[in-house]
């Protein structure tokens, strides 16, 4: 049962953490959704519109914040070998996907009444929108290939090509002239946001973030359990 | 009531980007949910039982 052993570890370490994460997931959900859309003013310029943010701006920090980890996760699958690494990586691609899908939608509702479109072809949409592809590939290589090492060793190497777009998104409101709005909380000289809107904002980006806590560990789950399935079929197989 | 549901005239794009924001992250998350358990029953159904104190 050796090759088993770290996924055993990775289980009991999952059992430990998820009930903490799922109560801080409710409790920051429950006061996050009540400050954004009950206490917080609406914008003077944007009105009511500007509720928007409370769901688009965490699902946007999430999408790159999780490409990260899925970016981190096959270097370490790359570099070590390590199996769990491995699964860490396609356990956490969809739920970057849903979000980058969330921040391109709610975006996209934000922006038709605001700049009049769904969408322009700027630095900051166009890479996000590629972010998404990123996602999508990551997830066909690893249904793509029938052997799951090189299948995941694929996928691994186009996420690691991937990390490029990240600054890219980052930056992309700075570098190029556009209609969406800078940073106004990621930065250097502090954020620019008043407290009654920035609480909300980041209650409800503490939400995703155990959310994504929450998710990632289930997925992983999931991804060890189909790993053994595939190991103990070949053995009955074997006879 | 009335008012907070109109959302100052933006009641379509506030209401559907929240309501997809959270059909999307439930789906999501029970999907993951079901598929840890089915994986988790398959995994128990093909593993060859051991005896007590093994």
């Amino acid at each position: 049962m050796h090759r088993f052993a770290n996924p055993a570890e990775f289980n009991r370490l999952a059992d430990a953490i998820l009930p903490w994460a799922k109560i801080i997931m409710a409790a920051a959900f429950a006061y996050g959704l009540y400050l954004a859309l009950f206490t917080s003013p609406p914008d003077y310029q944007q009105g009511e519109s500007v509720r928007i943010m409370y769901v688009h701006v965490p699902a946007a920090w999430m999408s790159m914040f999780t490409y990260m980890v899925v970016a981190a996760a096959s270097f370490t699958a790359l570099v070590w070998r390590h199996p769990v690494a491995l699964l860490a990586g396609k356990a956490a691609a969809p739920i970057g996907a849903t979000f980058t899908a969330l921040a391109l939608i709610t975006g996209m509702l934000w922006g038709k009444p605001m700049w009049g479109t769904y969408w322009v072809w700027d630095g900051r949409l166009t890479s996000v929108l590629v972010l998404f592809f990123l996602y999508l590939g990551y997830m066909a290589l690893w249904r793509g290939l029938d052997e799951e090492d090189k299948a995941g060793r694929a996928a691994s190497i186009l996420a690691l090509v991937g990390v490029v777009n990240i600054p890219i998104i980052k930056f992309s409101v700075d570098w190029w002239n556009t209609l969406h709005q800078p940073s106004s909380v990621m930065r250097m000289d502090g954020p620019t946001m008043p407290a009654e809107m920035l609480w909300p904002l980041l209650t409800v980006a503490l939400a995703f973030k155990a959310y994504f806590i929450v998710v990632f560990l289930y997925r992983m789950k999931l991804e060890i359990n189909l790993r053994k399935l595939t190991v103990l079929s070949s053995i009955e197989a074997r006879g | 009531m009335t008012e907070f549901l109109h959302m100052g005239g933006y009641a379509t794009f506030v209401w559907t980007a929240y309501g997809l924001t959270a059909a999307a992250l439930i789906v999501l998350a029970l999907s993951s949910i079901r598929g840890a358990q089915k994986t988790r029953e398959r995994v128990e159904a093909l593993r060859p039982r051991r005896r007590k104190g093994e």
